[in-house]
C-alpha cells in the first residue's frame, strides 16, 4: 500500500512574528523554519502503519511550497519516509489551493492512506486535510488521537469538546493527527545519512486560483499592562473584589 | 441568484450548543448589512427547543432529520447541508469553529466551491462583501482576508461574537426534512465523555497550572479553585510534556487557543507559545513567584507571590463569596 504524509514548512513556534512593510507577509529576518509540529505525529503514524503492514508498503512525503520546503521533506526522510515530492509554487496559496495540488498528486500516486497534521501552526486553518479528502472522495477523520487499521477498516478516536468521538471509516482515507496520537521518533544519525540518498522529486503544483484574498496582516493591539497587587495572600480579598466589581467576571 | 445567509446550528444529544446562538445572531446582523435572507439549518434526530432560534431574527429553520444522524456522520451532514445551500441559493454559510464546525465546514466548501474564512474574530460588511479578521500564528498576528468565490464559508471563533436577540423577531418557520438513506460510510459510533470535567475550549473561566506547581499532585490546588469557580482546568505545555496533565488541557500554540472571560494562570511563567494561546482572554490573573515573568505582561491583575500560599487563600475567598 502507498501511504502519503503531507508536510508543511512553518516558522518555529518560539519565533516572534513581525509584519513586513508590505503588510502582506511576515518579516523573514531571524525567522527559523521547522516541520509543522503536528506533521511529526503524522509522519510517525505513517511510519508505524508501514511497519505494521510490512514490505509491500511505501511512505511518500508531499509538500506544497517553495524551494525551502525541501528542508521539511528532508526531515521526514530522515525520520524514515521513503521518498519525497515537492509540488512547487513560490506564490502563497490558500488552503483550497494547497488541497487542490495535494489531491491531484495523491490521486496520481495512488495513495490509499494519507496523513496530515491537524493544522499548520502558521495560518492555523485546520482544514487542508478535510478539503483534500473531500476533493478525493476519501473517508476522513480529523484531530485523531488514536488510530487503528484492520484490513480496510479504520477505527479512530477524535478529540472534541468534552470528550472523544470513536469514528469508523474505510480506506481510502485521510487522517489528521493531533498531539497525543504517538511519540514521534527522533531522526537518528543513520536516518539522516540515509535521507541523503533518498529522492525528492520536484514538479509544479497543479495550477489554481485562490478563493480568498489576503487584505493585510497586522499585530494584535498590545494589551494594557496590568497591576501587580502584591506579593502574598494578603491581597487576595482585593483581587476578588476587583474581579467582581471592576472586571465583573465572577 | 444568491440571496441567503445560512447559519449552521450544532446539537449534541438533541440539545443546541451555545455557539449556535452566536452564529445565528451574527448571521442575522450580517444579513441586515448585506440585505440577505437569514436561515438556519441543523442536522440531527430529535432536537429540543429549536424555537428558541426564532428570537434571533431568522425566517426559516431547516431540520434535516434521521435517527442515524443524532451523532456526527461527516458525509451525510456534508451532503445534507450542501444540498440545502444550493436549494436556498445560499451565498454565505456560517459555522461555529467548534470541533464539528472545523471538520464539517471545509467538506461543505468543496461541494460548493466556496472559499473558507476560518476561525474569524470579526466580520465587516464592506462594499457588499465581507472582510474577516482572523488570528494566525496562534494569535501572534492577525490577518484581514476576503473571499473571491461566489459562495463563502465562514467559521466563527466561539465565545467572541455576542448572541443578541432580535428587536423584532418573527416566528420562524420550522421545516423538518427527512433524510433518506444517508451516507454513513464514515460515522461516529460512540461518544466518550471525559470524566465530568469542563473543557478548556468551552469554559467561561479557566484556571491553568504550570511548572511552578512543582509536582502533579499539587494540581489539586488548581482543581480546588476551578471547582469553587465552576471553571475548567488548563495546563501549560511544560506541565503536559512532563506528563502531569493530559494534552486536552494544554493551552497554547500546540494546544488550544482559548478566549474565556477569566483566565487564571498559576505558576506559569508565560512562554511565547502559551501567551499566544490565552492572551485574548477578556481578563487575565497571574500568580507567579517571579515578578519579572512574561505572564505579568499580559495579566490585568497579578500577585507576585507563592502559588502554594495564594491559591488556597483565593479558593477560600471565592467559596465565601459563593456561599
Amino acid at each position: 500500500m502507498k501511504i502519503a504524509v503531507c508536510v508543511s514548512h512553518v516558522p518555529d513556534t518560539a519565533t516572534k512574528i513581525k509584519i513586513d512593510s508590505s503588510e502582506k507577509a511576515i518579516d523573514q529576518n531571524g525567522v527559523t523554519y521547522i516541520i509543522n509540529p503536528y506533521d511529526e505525529f503524522a509522519v510517525e503514524e505513517a511510519l508505524k502503519t508501514k511497519e505494521k503492514i510490512g514490505e509491500d508498503s511505501e511512505v511518500v512525503a508531499i509538500s506544497v511550497g517553495g524551494d525551502s520546503s525541501k528542508e521539511t521533506i528532508k526531515k521526514a526522510l530522515a525520520m524514515g519516509v521513503d521518498r519525497g515530492i515537492l509540488l512547487k509554487d513560490e506564490n502563497p496559496r490558500d488552503s483550497f489551493g494547497i488541497a487542490k495540488a495535494l489531491s491531484e498528486e495523491i490521486k496520481a500516486q495512488g495513495c490509499e492512506l494519507v496523513f496530515f497534521g491537524k493544522q499548520s501552526v502558521d495560518f492555523d486553518n485546520s482544514i487542508t486535510g478535510q478539503l483534500t479528502a473531500t476533493m478525493l472522495d476519501y473517508g476522513c477523520v480529523s484531530v485523531v488521537v488514536d488510530f487503528k487499521l484492520e484490513g480496510d477498516k479504520i477505527t479512530a478516536e477524535r478529540e472534541i469538546e468534552g470528550g472523544k468521538e470513536i469514528v469508523e471509516s474505510k480506506l481510502p482515507a485521510v487522517i489528521t493527527a493531533q498531539k497525543g496520537l504517538n511519540e514521534p521518533r527522533y531522526a537518528s544519525l543513520k536516518g539522516i545519512m540515509a535521507a541523503k540518498k533518498k529522492t525528492i522529486e520536484e514538479k509544479p503544483a497543479a495550477s489554481f486560483e485562490n478563493l480568498t484574498e489576503l487584505v493585510s496582516l497586522k499585530k494584535p493591539a498590545p494589551k494594557q499592562p496590568g497591576r501587580i497587587l502584591g506579593t502574598d495572600k494578603s491581597v487576595v480579598p482585593e483581587l476578588v473584589k476587583l474581579l467582581r466589581e471592576e472586571a465583573k467576571v465572577i | 441568484m444568491a440571496n441567503t445567509i445560512l447559519a449552521i446550528l450544532e446539537q449534541r444529544e438533541g440539545k443546541l450548543k451555545k455557539s449556535s446562538f452566536e452564529v445565528t445572531s451574527t448571521a442575522a446582523k450580517l444579513g441586515k448589512d448585506l440585505g440577505l435572507d437569514v436561515q438556519t439549518v441543523v442536522v440531527g434526530n430529535e432536537i429540543d427547543g429549536l424555537n428558541e432560534i426564532s428570537k434571533y431574527g431568522v425566517s426559516k429553520i431547516s431540520h434535516l432529520k434521521n435517527a442515524d444522524l443524532e451523532n456526527y456522520s461527516p458525509n451525510a451532514y456534508t451532503n445534507g447541508i450542501a444540498d440545502l445551500a444550493k436549494e436556498v441559493s445560499a451565498e454565505y454559510l456560517i459555522f461555529s469553529n467548534t470541533a464539528l464546525g472545523k471538520d464539517l465546514s471545509p467538506r461543505v466548501a468543496v461541494k460548493l466551491n466556496a472559499g473558507c474564512l476560518v476561525d474569524c474574530i470579526n466580520l465587516e460588511a464592506k462594499d457588499g462583501s465581507v472582510v474577516a479578521t482572523r488570528p494566525i500564528y496562534a494569535g501572534k498576528a492577525l490577518m484581514d482576508v476576503k473571499p473571491k468565490s461566489e459562495v463563502k464559508v465562514i467559521t466563527l471563533r466561539t465565545n467572541v461574537f455576542p448572541a443578541e436577540e432580535s428587536q423584532s423577531p418573527g416566528e420562524a418557520n420550522i421545516q423538518v426534512k427527512n433524510i433518506d438513506s444517508p451516507d454513513l460510510s464514515t460515522k461516529v459510533v460512540e461518544f466518550k465523555k471525559s470524566e465530568g470535567k469542563l473543557d478548556v475550549a468551552e469554559a467561561d473561566i479557566i484556571v491553568s497550572g504550570g511548572r511552578g506547581l512543582k509536582a502533579p499532585e499539587n494540581f489539586k490546588l488548581v482543581e480546588d479553585l476551578a471547582d469553587a469557580l465552576g471553571a475548567a482546568v488548563g495546563a501549560s505545555r511544560a506541565a503536559v510534556d512532563a506528563g502531569w496533565r493530559p494534552h486536552r488541557e494544554q493551552v497554547g500554540q500546540t494546544g488550544k487557543t482559548v478566549t474565556p472571560s477569566l483566565y487564571i494562570a498559576c505558576g506559569i511563567s508565560g512562554a511565547i507559545q502559551h501567551l499566544a494561546g490565552m492572551s485574548s482572554s477578556k481578563y487575565i490573573v497571574a500568580i507567579n513567584k517571579d515578578k519579572d515573568a512574561p505572564i505579568f505582561g499580559v495579566a490585568d491583575y497579578g500577585i507576585a507571590g507563592d502559588v502554594f500560599e495564594v491559591l488556597p487563600a483565593l479558593t477560600e475567598e471565592i467559596k465565601k463569596l459563593k456561599s
